[in-house]
């Protein structure tokens, strides 16, 4: 059975630009939901040993002076996780690296047994630091990947398997933005998994369309690239299966605090997988790639003689 | 482009494989053994869970911590109805080993009351620890479980931001010092200034031009100045004195190593098992506190610096310029600004109490050179009075909105006070007492100036504690998600690959055997994402597998079995080259970027590539051989 990968490019591009777009507006819109390694501020994570509402937490907050924490249960029902945003206005030296101890003092007496779980501080110029690395890590991660790519490829497979990695690092940023998920540094160290991942991916099918259309002579460019996903479609699937069985039991059963970790692979995978049977095919096509591209300069490649 | 067939071919060891298509070298089933046996044996000490322990220790060498005060302790413990596994001396100090976590906390308490009674100077450090219980046979062979991170053993984590503007203005007033020194013994009139370090700058004073020029000849003579001028300021001749960029570089070197030293001292005092004080970039300092529950305690160390400064109480012939002004239980007493000593120059400082009058006192032991300095300034001033100004400064980080932006402001808190003005009585030598302290600063100060001044404050810019019940929830999840992950992987390939997935199953085993063993070798630090990691790992790991595997179903068709083998792992291993090469430089821009949890995460995949790429190319390609290579297959199950 083959399946016309590339007859369906029209719908893929469409497909592709409506998710693009709609990430594109969500981030614009509502923005990505910075966690606090990037905005800094603290974070304090509290067991009880009852189930709690976070409106009663947040109430005695309030009344501490804490009116501007944000409250919500974590994984369970007794696990409350509380953010209090950086210190604004001049309030002199009040130092929020002791917040964790004052916090859960403050509702062990007015509500019951607390355990303090968890106590984070992050200073803004930390937060700020961390943003700029972040971001400089996306771009060398692509520059270094473009670069490879043209040495071991062409132009025009490095341009596809970049626009490739591009679309899926926007969409998956995207995705947190619309649900507002909270992006800290292990979401950052799975988007940037996650350009592995898709190249992996991209590269499989890249060298088999080079392959094809150095030993193919018959056939246009649409026909190798089509005959060479169809080659590649089940490595591709059984690899991301894998993947995402692995990732869906760390989502599962791995904890609040690497699920988001997960949730970031786990769309980052299944968009990777799209990108790389249409994403990258369609851009070579679209650049008219031809056997003159790929011929060989040397002698016939040695590995398409066992 | 370039062609990396022949390094392929080379890697696959089938150079003469178009006359031989069974060829296989044996060599590579000896490496794929070889490194399954040193995998199994590296990998093994994680498999025993590790005990829950005392560590006692202690920083003064007239206390030997030998095995008959070891076994004495776990009496101690035995005797108020604890449990204990066993107890040994490990050269340095010593370690018990408990049952429960429960008995740990016992144990501590009791062993801190018994070995320093009265609860002042505590000569025991008695820290909780989790004792290692890899079998002797591994041990000898340097085979030791991964360590925890943070986040999964449970403690604290800092980061240090070191104030180097202070650092500079410290050796700035060097300088001044140096040059002014340098002009009082050349006879060479400068006027006296309060502020000669302003703007990066030291700036001498001079009534005339005649003397300033002959102060920059003199001065410049030495050589010892990176860059020295004449210049004016506010209406009088000025030598500008400013240091260069190397310069600079050196002294904030200097600052971070010297805190770092003066941090683990400290540290050594809060008594942690395995305290990690490293530093990170330019100016910072990282510090992990594994166990450490309280971090108020540990704060109070960190940040603070406190330190004495002795001094004469102003005589009659003084000039008033060298003199300042401070106030003393009510009164104002005039002192030299010059010091004869400072909390640099002790040695040793033990926090005590007066037996005649009950009040907290510190014992002072000064270094050669302080001691003959405090004895030169005494000698001669017999009946009159020395002060001794205790010195404490907090780093405080102010935020303001300016513009919608918060802007940190940092500022040093200094209090400075005149705990005691006394009547000399006779020359003072290298030890002697101060009093006029409360108890707390009386502990302090002994503990401050035992580890060592600071060579510029610091201001804590990061911070996170997690509780020892989430540390070990989060292992217990995350080596569920291993599991269960590994698990349905497994039967997946079975199912799928039926023959060749068990193969492909055996291979995955093993590097997650090996990647184990790579990363408890290395002294890999285990983190959360660092799971996330090695699931990650166990995902895609099967991948170099898949295609082979779907390679030499696609050969299958077209040639005879062993052919098909053959070709199957010759032509994918270019692309599972490609494929994870641009993988591992991902991993590695992540290690680049990352410290802590991303950094754990690029470690382990960073290895797992390897470790893949090698089971892959050395472990199931040997497997596949040892069955269908050697005889003419008419069937693969694939």
């Amino acid at each position: 059975m083959t399946i016309d990968f590339m007859g369906k490019r029209t719908l893929a591009v469409m497909f592709s630009g409506v998710i693009l777009v709609g990430s594109v507006v969500a981030l614009t819109v509502l923005g990505v939901n910075r966690g606090l390694d990037f905005t800094g501020g603290a974070l304090i994570e509290v067991g009880f040993s009852e189930p709690v509402e976070p409106a009663i937490v947040r109430g005695v907050l309030d009344d501490a002076g804490y009116a501007n924490a944000v409250v919500q249960n974590f994984g369970s029902e007794t696990d409350i996780l509380i953010r209090v945003p950086p210190n604004k206005g001049a309030s002199g030296t009040s130092n929020q690296s002791t917040l964790g101890d004052q916090i859960s003092a403050e509702l062990g007496a007015k509500i019951g047994k607390v355990e303090l779980r968890r106590s984070e501080f992050v200073g803004p110029a930390v937060g700020d630091e961390l943003t700029e690395d972040g971001g400089l890590a996306l771009l060398a991660a692509l520059g270094m990947i473009m670069v490879y790519i043209m040495f071991r490829f062409t132009g025009k497979f490095a341009l596809g398997a970049v626009a490739a990695l591009i679309h899926d690092v926007v969409i998956t940023i995207g995705a947190f933005a619309a649900f507002q998920w909270t992006f800290n540094l292990p979401e950052l160290a799975a988007l940037l998994a996650v350009i592995g991942y898709s190249l992996n991916d991209t590269i499989v099918v890249s060298d088999r369309i080079r392959e094809n259309f150095r030993s193919t002579r018959r056939g246009t460019s649409a026909e190798i690239i089509n005959y060479s996903l169809n080659q590649t479609i089940g490595r591709t699937l059984v690899t991301s299966l894998t993947t995402l069985f692995v990732l869906v039991a760390l989502l599962l059963v791995g904890g609040e605090q690497i699920a988001g970790f997960a949730r970031a692979l786990t769309i980052g995978v299944v968009i990777g997988t799209y990108s790389s049977i249409y994403v990258a095919a369609t851009i070579l096509l679209a650049l008219q790639i031809t056997r003159q591209d790929l011929a060989v300069p040397d002698k016939e490649s040695a590995d398409s003689v066992p | 482009m370039a062609d990396n067939g022949v390094f392929g071919q080379n890697l696959f060891g089938n150079r003469n494989d178009s006359k031989n298509p069974h060829y296989y070298p044996v060599w590579r089933y000896f490496v794929a053994l070889f490194v399954l046996v040193l995998a199994c044996i590296y990998a093994a000490p994680n498999i025993y869970p590790p005990d829950f322990a005392i560590q006692i220790q202690t920083d003064n060498s007239d206390l030997k911590i030998g095995e008959r005060f070891m076994t004495q302790a776990a009496e101690i413990l035995v005797g108020e109805g604890i449990h204990v596994k066993g107890s040994d001396a490990t050269g340095k100090g010593g370690l018990i080993r408990l049952g429960t976590d429960t008995d740990q906390l016992r144990a501590q308490t009791v062993l801190d009351k018994r070995l320093n009674p009265g609860g002042q100077d505590r000569q025991f450090v008695i820290a909780l620890n989790l004792a290692p219980t890899t079998p002797a046979w591994l041990q000898n062979l340097g085979a030791q479980p991964m360590t925890l991170g943070l986040d999964l053993s449970g403690g604290i984590h800092f980061v240090l931001e070191v104030d180097m503007e202070s650092a500079i203005a410290k050796a700035l007033n060097d300088e001044a010092e140096k040059a002014t020194d340098y002009l009082r013994k050349e006879n060479i009139r400068y006027r006296a200034s309060s502020n000669m370090v302003q703007e990066n700058l030291v700036r001498i004073p001079f009534a005339t031009d005649t003397t300033r020029d002959q102060a920059l000849r003199r001065l410049r003579s030495t050589n010892d100045y990176d860059s020295i001028v004449a210049s004016e300021s506010q209406g009088s001749p000025v030598v500008e004195i400013g240091i260069g960029d190397d310069t600079r570089a050196t002294i904030e070197d200097v600052a971070v190593e010297q805190n770092l030293t003066g941090l683990r001292s400290r540290i050594n005092e809060l008594g942690v098992a395995e305290p990690l004080v490293q530093r990170l970039g330019r100016s910072r300092i990282v510090i992990d506190l594994p166990g450490v529950q309280d971090s108020s305690e540990a704060k109070r160390l960190l940040d603070k610096f406190a330190t004495l400064e002795f001094r004469l109480v102003a005589k009659p012939e003084d000039r008033p310029s060298s003199l300042e002004v401070m106030s003393y239980e009510g009164r104002t007493r005039r002192l030299q600004r010059a010091n004869i000593v400072t909390g640099d120059s002790v040695i040793n400082a033990i926090q005590g109490l007066d037996p005649e009058t009950g009040l907290p006192q510190v014992n002072i032991e000064l270094d050669s050179e302080g001691g003959e300095r405090m004895n030169r300034a005494t000698g001669p001033n017999i009946g009159h009075s020395m002060a001794i100004i205790f010195i404490e400064q907090k780093p405080v980080i102010a935020r303001e909105l300016i513009d919608d932006e918060i802007v940190e402001k940092r500022s040093i808190r200094e209090e400075r006070r005149l705990i005691s003005v006394a009547t000399i009585q006779a020359a003072l030598g290298y030890r002697f007492r101060i009093t006029g302290l409360s108890m707390s600063e009386a502990r302090d100060l002994a503990l401050l100036l035992r580890a060592g001044a600071l060579a510029a404050p610091m201001y804590i810019v990061e911070e996170r504690t997690v509780g020892a019940s989430l540390g070990q929830e989060n292992i217990d999840r995350g080596v569920q998600a291993v599991m269960i992950g590994f698990v349905s992987v497994l039967l997946f390939m079975l199912v799928y690959y039926k023959v060749f997935g068990l193969v492909a199953n055996i291979a995955l085993t093993m590097n997650l055997t090996v990647l184990i063993a790579v990363m408890s070798l290395l002294g890999a630090t285990l983190t959360l994402p660092g799971i996330a990691g090695i699931v990650l790992t166990v995902g895609m790991a099967v991948d170099a597998n898949v295609l082979i595997f779907s390679r030499i179903r696609e050969e299958l068709a077209k040639s005879v079995p062993s052919i098909a083998i053959q070709a199957g792992y010759g032509r994918a291993f270019l692309t599972i080259l490609d494929a994870n090469i641009t993988t591992l430089l991902v991993a590695l821009i992540l290690l680049g970027i990352g410290s802590g949890p991303v950094a754990g995460f690029a470690v382990t995949l960073s290895i797992g590539i390897l470790t893949s790429m090698f089971t892959a190319i050395f472990v199931s390609r040997g497997i596949v051989h040892l069955v269908y290579g050697r005889r003419q297959v008419q069937k693969v199950w694939i």
